[in-house]
């Protein structure tokens, strides 16, 4: 059952890249609404998959790497939808619609996790909060990524004068930067407060806050990275391509992080230490 | 009932011939008066622009309806027959309404893409239900056009390409700010095009209207003329600071601007993007102040490569709306095709419905009592027997009908078939709905 609701969410979101695709070709209003109710529908599928194994294992299903890809998707797609019924960059579907969809593909070939599993300290509330908050600040930092990348296309259009297929699908870059302004905002004070309470849990259960894991050092530069975003936004006024650059700079080091360090690093924090043997 | 259409346009007539035939227009009510008069229009629709004027007409007989519209057209003693017979083309059926889709559209224009052209249709049909011109078959042809029309400049962009400079001016800002409500506009010196892409600003509701003019008394009557500020030109690096956008246009022959200045303005504004417009020959802006960040300069040979663009463009997306209009022009001809069918389809279920009725009489007399239901039954199984059996030729001609090359020879096979027209003859009933 839960399987095939996980592929019907994949096939919503693979629905919803194609319909929003063709909404950035064809550039009609319809395609795009179509596509948003897709992927709602997708959502709705894959919150159903994640309740149900929540009860299933009486714990948030992030055991494996597989399972926390696919709660960063679900994060991801509930931050793009709720955002873009607050604020429309409607062209931004067309990247997080087929990113949401590899996600849920990766989840699926990835070892799946099984009730039971986890070792009993890795459950509880502040886990939970740690969980919660830093996948909501990845999800935040993501959209400023592709923001930006549709930042530096648009720009570079308009600094060399050539006018190519991107120019008049996309926003305006004061859109656009605002977009990633609001994201960093966001997602900056999310991914704070994942690291403060993962932290405070580190202490609770190993009795040391900070370890020096590799994906700590990692998450430690990926938070210098957008800590001095910030900081330059707010004081000196940084915008645009400078910021544009350094948010992708940042997100990249958040990949590496999130699926580096549990792919090809090793340390207590990766999703392989999580599982008893 | 076919369509018509007859007209002269920019490509075809002179100026002079298109402004004696416009003098028909102003009275609007007595051309639809002698245009409606005529038996062979049915219904009838005039518009025009000043590049162009148009009559589409309903007929059933187009040479005499053709002959009509000509001698309407020459009524004038100035027009010259040879003369409106070399300008004049005449369109029918499926070309005529190829060619309103595509005027409406504005692929015809003098000015691709340009969009008036639609309102004046619009208004010109409103005139013509205003005068009870139109019927059935233009107002779903005019209704189809309107969203053709919407179509074509939804999905192809047609006319999202600027193809002028003060308009390229206006389209770029727009790239770089979104809305330009509010913004601040710094007009350096004056000229015919720089107040040209200042008139664009305003219609996008600008804020502030700032004038820098070496001679202030200029300046000011400039400023007065937008209901701006008029400040000298020993200014122009504070005002930097507040401008959003900036058009220079002086007869200077050293810049007035150099980069390391824009890029200290820049430090000071916190790096709000500033959009620079030089369309000053020489230049008034340094062109290494397009390197800085969020600062964006264009001068006069970028704008013109932007409307050279924007041409390029347009005739690349005149070339998506063709096809739309062409589809769109299939569609509408089978719909007109599915026309001709109905009185035929009519026809039909008036024989059957008769001959049931007969028959039930007859029966019911030699019957002799029967209850209601009975009655009820008798009917319902008369009805069934003839819907079933019309069904598939009704199909036939509705659906066939409008892929067949020769839709007539089914229309007439049907008609022979069934015996059709010996009974309309007889009962006289020629009109169709």
């Amino acid at each position: 059952m839960t399987e095939n609701l996980l592929y019907f969410a994949l096939a919503a979101y693979f629905g919803a890249t194609a319909l929003w695709l063709a909404f950035f070709l064809a550039q009609r209003e319809s395609l795009y609404r179509y596509g948003a109710w897709v992927m709602a529908a997708g959502l709705a599928c894959h919150t159903l998959v994640l309740i149900q194994r929540t009860i299933a294992y009486g714990y948030l299903p992030v055991a494996v790497f597989g399972e926390a890809l696919l709660l960063f998707d679900w994060v991801l797609v509930a931050a793009f939808l709720l955002f873009n019924w607050r604020y429309p960059i409607r062209v931004l579907g067309a990247l997080v619609a087929p990113l949401a969809a590899l996600l849920v593909y990766g989840s699926l070939i990835l070892p799946q996790g099984q009730a039971g599993a986890i070792s009993p300290l890795l459950r509880g509330f502040w886990l939970t909060a740690h969980i919660g908050l830093t996948l909501g600040g990845y999800a935040a930092l993501t959209l400023n990524f592709l923001g930006g990348i549709f930042y530096l296309i648009q720009e570079r259009q308009l600094k060399a004068k050539k006018f190519g297929f991107f120019y008049r699908r996309l926003p305006s870059l004061s859109q656009l930067d605002t977009l990633n302004y609001w994201c960093l905002t966001i997602g900056f004070p999310l991914f704070t407060g994942g690291i403060i309470t993962g932290s405070l849990y580190a202490q609770h259960t190993l009795g040391r806050f900070w370890s020096w894991d590799p994906k700590e050092v990692l998450t430690l530069i990926a938070w210098l990275i957008y800590a001095v975003l910030l900081h330059e936004r707010l004081t000196v006024g940084w915008r645009g391509r400078r910021a544009s650059w350094l948010a992708i700079l940042g997100f990249l080091v958040l990949a590496v992080t999130f699926v580096g360090a549990n792919l090809w690093l090793s340390g207590y924090h990766s999703f392989s230490k999580f599982v008893q043997p | 009932m076919n369509l018509l259409l007859v007209g002269v346009n920019h490509k075809t007539a002179s100026v002079g011939l298109r402004e004696r035939l416009a003098g028909l227009i102003p009275d609007l009510e007595a051309a639809y008066r002698t245009l409606t008069a005529y038996p062979e229009i049915a219904e009838i629709i005039l518009y025009g622009t000043c590049n162009r004027l148009e009559l589409l007409c309903v007929t059933a007989e187009p040479a005499e309806a053709l002959d009509r519209l000509r001698a309407f057209l020459s009524q004038d003693p100035e027009v010259s027959p040879a003369e409106l017979e070399e300008s004049l083309y005449v369109h029918q059926g499926p070309e005529a309404v190829r060619h309103l889709f595509r005027v409406a559209a504005s692929l015809d224009s003098m000015v691709l893409g340009e969009p008036q052209i639609l309102g004046q249709i619009k208004e010109a049909f409103r005139q013509a239900t205003g005068q009870q011109a139109t019927g059935p078959i233009l107002n779903r042809l005019l209704h189809k056009t309107f969203s053709v029309a919407k179509r074509v400049r939804t999905e192809t962009g047609i006319g999202d390409h600027a193809v002028s400079v003060s308009y390229a001016a206006v389209s770029l800002a727009r790239k770089i700010f979104g809305e330009l409500t509010g913004m601040t506009v710094l007009l350096v010196g004056a000229g015919e095009m720089a107040e040209l892409a200042l008139e664009h600003l305003r219609g996008q509701k600008v804020g502030r209207i700032v004038v820098a003019n070496r001679t202030l008394e200029r300046g000011l009557r400039l400023a007065e003329r937008y209901r701006g500020e008029a400040v000298s030109l020993e200014e122009l690096e504070d005002q930097l600071l507040s401008a959003d956008i900036l058009i220079s246009s002086t007869g200077s022959e050293t810049y007035l601007l150099k980069r390391d200045q824009v890029k200290a303005a820049m430090r000071r504004r916190k790096q709000r993007p500033l959009f620079l417009i030089d369309i000053a020959v020489p230049r008034d802006l340094d062109p290494a102040i397009n390197d800085l960040d969020n600062v964006y300069l264009y001068n006069i040979d970028d704008l013109q490569e932007v409307v050279e663009q924007g041409w390029q463009a347009r005739r690349q997306e005149a070339a998506r709306a063709e096809r739309l209009v062409g589809a769109e022009t299939v569609k509408f001809e089978d719909w007109l095709q599915t026309l001709e069918v109905y009185p035929t389809i009519i026809a039909l279920k008036d024989k059957a419905a008769a001959i049931s009725q007969a028959e039930l009489k007859k029966t019911l007399s030699q019957l002799g009592p029967v209850s209601e239901e009975q009655h009820q039954a008798l009917e319902v199984l008369l009805n069934s027997v003839t819907q079933k059996l019309l069904h598939d030729p009704i199909i036939f001609l509705k659906r066939d009908h409008s892929m067949k090359k020769s839709p007539h020879r089914e229309l007439d096979l049907v008609r022979r078939l069934f015996n059709l027209d010996l009974e309309r003859e007889a009962e006289g009933t020629e009109e169709e709905e």
